[in-house]
């Protein structure tokens, strides 16, 4: 049969997707422990996730958290770092520790006839890590050597700016990382307090995932967490009554990096909360603006002006209103070009230029049909499950995702776009040359450029 | 661990491999070109990755990008280019393999009509971008170029870096683009890994259908690359970039892949840096605290292979103290080996490293590009569980050995990256040299 090459091939009826089962238990001691079977690979992951993350840092102790959870694996139980590590080692163990403003997650991997052993060594890393001062005091210092080469690396200086010009004293204003007067002032005793306070039953769930029974995945979380008993109450930590920051006085900053090849870009403003309303249509309204590669963001800066290697746009859900930001990083030369075509996007899709027919059927099918991609090993699979239980969805939220995304029309894309977007509130970071960015400044008409010091 | 696939090689050359999991409704469309920067020469370097960018922007029957009816269709995808190969891939729907097969095809077969002047300068400026962006703007982005221009002869082609030189770059030529699409962008050049949840019959139908009808075109011209001269002594260089603290790249010629003890290099390499309980992490990060980090790896390519160490300083303390507390370890590992438990720990996180590379389908990584893997460099798609058994028989004995035999103190290259101003904090007798 010969190929027709004057049309492209039609794509029939859409696959069918199973979703996993999540079978969910509650232990007597208040932690949940979900398990899903998947038998692909002779692999298990037990995901451990804190519904609470670098935003509860005290005001004052930026990176409490974060330092928090890498003391888990420096030795725990009877096990010091290095036994820990060999035992981890023997077991095939990949352990990945994640911290975001909202939740710490551990995961950690094995191969699937070790499940007992790797659960048991997750629960003695979360519930009875040795704290150790000496353990403490080396951590300490690589994470202060970490922020000292931080300095250099232009994308971390733009978010940081980025995340303290927007959010301020709000708990989302740091980075998980902290400050070096935090770093250098916090205490072992602090650590001990957060870890005390904070790892309670109530705000963790284990999600154990593989290549083996829902009954052997229960078993093995219940044998390992099940003598859990808190030594504190959980007080209840609420971020959707965190007042919203006010917005920054300035609307343009300046981060001098002498000789820098690029400028770093972020623009945005504060953005929605994940359990908005709106969700569907702001997911749907970002592929179409700068979600993906043909997103208009990408389209105008790369493939059409070829300023950037890549520039896009997401609204961060978080259990507060998240920040939305377009990101790129410019050849410095075009700076200001680069963000007056960025404003004019930002601009034009609230109305002068709304999305189109095509840009939404094009970008709900991206959504829809890559779907069924986000399900194909244990750990993709948890960590989806793990956003289920960090935000409180419900639990037909996998199978309600696709109808919902196709019911998103275009007077709702343009609706979120005019209320979630505000043009004349955005914040623009630059992390870039300033003799050669400066003199072209005054033409995006942004007022005086704040210059940020060096950190 | 057993991948069960089927090859079927259609007239024009080009290899089909097929393997089903049908544990999700998707496919992963994987193809590999065996060409990358090693098929350049000095003065054109960076021409096989900005072709890449170009396979991006249409073809003769869909000249509207690649991306839009993909992304539609709900595919993830992208490419790669390094010094060996070439790839792209998709990972789509099941009912959209049809799709990525026919974009596929048409850019094999007819790349050359849908290209233009203003595509060609388009893209390379957003190479340039993405230089600035990953070597020129980025702490420590020009250690590799100088290191691969210290290991090799400057007309062996891993001389040169895949991103390439920025003035070999701009000098591009559209007709340069023509003449290395017809001389490498050929069927029998390339290998097609279809995995996921489709049936045998049906894939090799598809792929036949829409690739049979290209012409097989002439044999490309081999690689000319002598064996790069084993270093006979030391060589020190410094390097300044915008950095804070001072880091030490200690390079040795290694062995090519899956070439003898290119297994056992990479097991040294587990047990010298993998991991806090690894040799170097406990004596010179958890120990001692004079590093901040440190790794190792084998990097085994398809000509030879390199094996390097890197280590960061911590504040006040010097590449000097570095160099001497590593060469203490890679010289005890050669006296003595690794012991009994390091061996053991190293078996499994081989195996264990092995099964988490083949939990997907497709991407980056995935069945379906180890099947080219193994089909490109060896010509035997099925080579799993003997890639496996490398690691398998590794011995403490063969460890110890192979470490002997390539990690030499006197045939190695050590480049000290100092922060700018600061040539003094370079390990003694390191001679400048200037990247950009």
């Amino acid at each position: 049969m010969s190929v027709d090459r004057a049309r492209l091939p039609a794509l029939g009826a859409d696959p069918l997707l199973r979703f996993p089962e999540i079978r969910r238990h509650t232990l007597d001691n208040g932690l949940r422990v979900w398990t899903i079977e998947h038998a692909a690979v002779p692999l298990v992951s037990f995901l451990a996730m804190l519904s609470t993350g670098a935003a509860v840092d005290p005001p004052d102790r930026p990176g409490l958290a974060a330092i928090t959870s890498d003391m888990l694996d420096e030795g725990c139980g009877d096990l010091d770092a290095m036994e820990l590590h060999d035992a981890l080692g023997r077991i095939g163990g990949h352990l990945d520790s994640e911290i975001g403003s909202d939740a710490i997650i551990l995961t950690l991997s094995s191969l699937a006839r070790y499940a007992d052993r790797a659960s048991a060594l997750l629960a003695d890393m979360v519930l009875r890590p040795r704290l150790d001062a000496t353990d403490f005091h080396r951590v300490r210092q690589l994470r202060l050597n970490r922020l000292i080469q931080l300095r250099d690396l232009a994308p971390a200086l733009a978010d940081r700016a980025f995340a303290r010009l927007l959010y301020g004293e709000h708990p989302y204003g740091h980075m998980p990382l902290g400050t070096e007067p935090s770093l250098q002032a916090v205490t072992l005793d602090e650590v001990a307090r957060f870890h005390r306070m904070m790892f309670t039953p109530s705000r963790l769930v284990v999600i154990a995932a593989g290549d083996a029974t829902h009954e052997a995945l229960a078993a093995a979380v219940e044998r390992a967490f099940g003598t859990w008993r808190p030594l504190a109450e959980a007080h209840h930590i609420d971020p959707t009554a965190w007042p919203l920051p006010p917005d920054p006085p300035d609307r343009l900053a300046l981060l001098h990096r002498p000789g820098a090849a690029q400028s770093e870009l972020r623009i945005g403003h504060v953005g929605a909360p994940r359990q908005t309303p709106d969700y569907h249509a702001l997911v749907v309204l970002n592929i179409v603006l700068g979600g993906q590669f043909v997103s208009r963001i990408n389209m105008n800066l790369r493939e059409d002006k070829g300023y950037t290697y890549g520039a896009r746009t997401s609204f961060d859900f978080r259990r507060a209103a998240g920040p939305f930001v377009l990101n790129a990083s410019v050849q410095s030369e075009v700076t200001v070009d680069a963000v007056l075509e960025a404003l004019d996007e930002l601009q034009a899709i609230r109305g002068p230029r709304p999305v189109t027919a095509a840009e939404l059927g094009a970008g709900r099918a991206a959504l829809t049909r890559g779907y069924p991609r986000n399900f194909e090993t244990a750990e993709q699979i948890s960590r989806g499950a793990a956003q289920l239980a960090l935000f409180d969805l419900p639990d037909d939220y996998f199978s309600t995702f696709v109808p919902k995304v196709l019911a998103v029309d275009e007077a709702a894309v343009t609706r979120v776009a005019e209320q979630y977007i505000d043009p004349s509130r955005l914040l623009t970071v630059i992390v870039g040359d300033r003799e050669k960015v400066a003199p072209a400044l005054p033409r995006l008409n942004l007022g005086a450029a704040s210059e940020l010091a060096p950190v | 661990m057993n991948i069960p696939y089927s090859r079927h090689t259609l007239d024009n050359g080009l290899d089909v491999l097929v393997h089903e999991d049908h544990g999700c409704p998707i496919v992963a469309v994987n193809l590999w070109y065996h060409v990358g920067s090693k098929n350049e020469t000095p003065g054109r370097t960076g021409f096989a990755h900005l072709f890449e960018h170009l396979m991006f922007e249409g073809s003769q029957h869909y000249n509207k990008g690649y991306f839009q009816p993909l992304q539609e269709a709900g595919a993830l995808l992208n490419g790669s280019t390094n010094a060996d190969r070439t790839n792209y891939w998709e990972v789509v729907p099941t009912n959209a393999l049809e799709l990525a097969l026919w974009m596929e095809s048409d850019r094999m077969g007819y790349l050359l009509p849908a290209l233009t002047d203003a595509k060609f300068e388009n893209q390379r400026e957003v190479v340039l971008n993405e230089r600035r962006q990953n070597y020129e703007n980025r702490p420590y982005g020009f250690a590799g170029m100088a290191m691969m221009a210290a290991l090799y002869p400057p007309d062996h082609p891993y001389s040169w870096m895949t991103i390439g030189a920025a003035e070999d770059i701009r000098a591009a030529r559209l007709d340069d683009v023509r003449a290395f699409f017809q001389t490498y962008y050929r069927p029998a050049n390339a290998s097609l890994a279809l995995a996921g949840d489709v049936d045998t019959e049906t894939a090799i139908e598809l792929a036949t259908r829409y690739f049979a009808e290209l012409e097989s075109g002439d044999t490309p011209p081999a690689v000319h690359a002598t064996a790069p001269a084993r270093y006979t002594a030391e060589r020190r260089l410094v390097l300044e970039d915008r950095v804070e603290l001072p880091r030490l790249y200690i390079v040795w010629h290694s062995p090519a892949i899956f070439a003898e003890d290119d297994a056992e290099l990479d097991l040294v390499a587990e047990v010298l840096a993998s991991g806090k309980t690894s040799r170097l992490y406990r004596s010179l990060v958890y120990d001692d605290r004079m590093a901040t980090e440190i790794a190792a790896s084998q990097n085994s390519r398809e000509l030879s292979g390199y094996f390097q160490v890197v280590a960061t300083a911590a504040p006040g303390r010097t590449l000097t103290q570095l160099a001497r507390a590593i060469d203490d370890a890679v010289a005890h590992f050669i006296d003595e080996g690794p012991n009994p438990p390091e061996i053991e720990r190293c078996q499994a996180q081989a195996e264990a490293n092995f099964v988490y590379r083949l939990q997907t389908v497709g991407g980056f990584g995935g069945k379906s590009d180890q099947l080219n893997a193994y089909n490109v460099f060896i010509g035997d798609p099925g080579f799993f569980e003997r890639d496996l058994d490398r690691y398998r028989r590794v011995t403490a004995t063969s460890m110890q050995r192979t470490a002997r035999d390539w990690l030499a103190p006197d045939r190695r290259v050590l480049l000290s990256l100092v922060p700018r101003g600061r040539p003094d904090l370079a390990l003694a007798g390191s001679e400048p040299v200037a990247v950009s």
